[in-house]
């Protein structure tokens, strides 16, 4: 074995996850090439300082407090749905009756009123074009599946 | 993890969903350690806390994606994970924070060389190097490093955390460590570890 390939196995001696021939045959290496036993030395050296020190623990209060924050989590979220479906309907509901008033009232010109309407349209030609767009590029995408 | 069976973590999380009495249970055999990797990776108290109750909620409401014989705490580490990631872009490009800016340093020496305000200071001021170098790390570096020396994570359990092998977890841990040695030696002005 070459030292770079020892050198893969450093980290899981360090780590005391090398079984006993692994073990062995590292320490072996180690034993006659300085190179590999400086960096490992210098290794050392970090663990001996990472394992000195611990994360600091919030207060008791805040473990007391904790579940009862993801519960108003849970709760506030599905209030947010509830009132963002309700919300969309209402506004989808109030806005189609506007269009309606403003369509059927005689009193409205009908310049007012065809303008009206070719904006709904042009809204919604865009809407279908970035959603065809979205969806065609959602389908061709490559690596969709991919874990991140 | 932490030594509990995976099949127990499962078992668990089946009577988690179906009430909010088991739901909470699992939250509280959980928070500790959903809480600790969040610290890790985000750096500070508030955010933490904050991101890892999230990460809870959203387990939850997400819990139909999870089947029956799903190992649980790799899922929910995922949401955790990526949500702390997100969050730390958001942040990179608010650049109203970092992580070596946070003035309050979240890790400490585990016993302390007695009352001497000399080495005391020396401990503080070493620890609050330590923490600015793995604040430094990139993010894949420095979540191998919270894994493996803040949560004691053995490398197989590592490898079932990040979706990958063991060579991978050990390569990984290699290249996050030579790289906070550096970091370290830079901190310190050249003068080694």
């Amino acid at each position: 074995m070459t030292c770079r390939e020892y050198r893969d196995l450093m980290m899981a001696f360090l780590d005391q996850e090398l079984d006993g021939p692994q073990r062995k045959a590292f320490e072996d290496h180690i034993a006659g090439c300085r190179g590999c036993a400086e960096e490992l030395a210098q290794f050392q050296q970090l663990k001996t300082l990472t394992d000195r020190v611990t994360l600091t623990e919030p207060e008791d209060r805040i473990w007391q407090q904790y579940w009862d924050n993801v519960y108003n989590r849970i709760e506030r979220g599905l209030g947010w749905m509830l009132f963002s479906i309700a919300a969309i309907l209402l506004i989808l509901y109030g806005g189609f009756k506007a269009i309606e008033t403003i369509v059927t009232d005689p009193a409205v010109g009908l310049f007012l009123k065809i303008t009206l309407l070719a904006l709904i349209a042009g809204v919604g030609v865009l809407f279908v074009s970035v959603a065809r767009e979205r969806l065609y590029f959602w389908k061709r995408e490559r690596y969709k599946d991919v874990r991140r | 993890m932490n030594g509990v069976c995976e099949n127990q973590v499962a078992l668990e999380w089946t009577r988690a969903v179906d009430s909010r009495e088991a739901f909470e249970a699992f939250v509280k055999t959980h928070m500790r350690q959903a809480y600790a990797v969040a610290l890790g990776l985000v750096g500070n108290h508030e955010d933490a806390l904050e991101l890892s109750q999230e990460a809870f909620a959203r387990a939850y409401q997400h819990r139909g994606t999870l089947n029956a014989h799903g190992k649980f705490f790799p899922w929910f580490y995922q949401i955790l994970r990526n949500l702390c990631f997100s969050h730390l872009r958001k942040r990179q490009v608010r650049q109203a924070e970092s992580l070596d800016a946070d003035p309050e340093c979240p890790i400490q020496v585990q016993a302390r060389d007695g009352s001497d305000p000399e080495a005391l200071a020396e401990q503080n001021e070493t620890t609050a190097r330590l923490w600015r170098a793995i604040g430094r790390l990139d993010e894949k570096h420095r979540e191998v490093i919270i894994l493996r020396h803040f949560q004691n994570l053995s490398y197989d359990q590592m490898a079932q955390l990040l979706f990958c092998n063991k060579g991978t977890v050990t390569s990984r841990l290699y290249y996050a460590r030579q790289r906070l040695k550096e970091l370290l030696d830079d901190e310190k002005g050249g003068q080694g570890v």
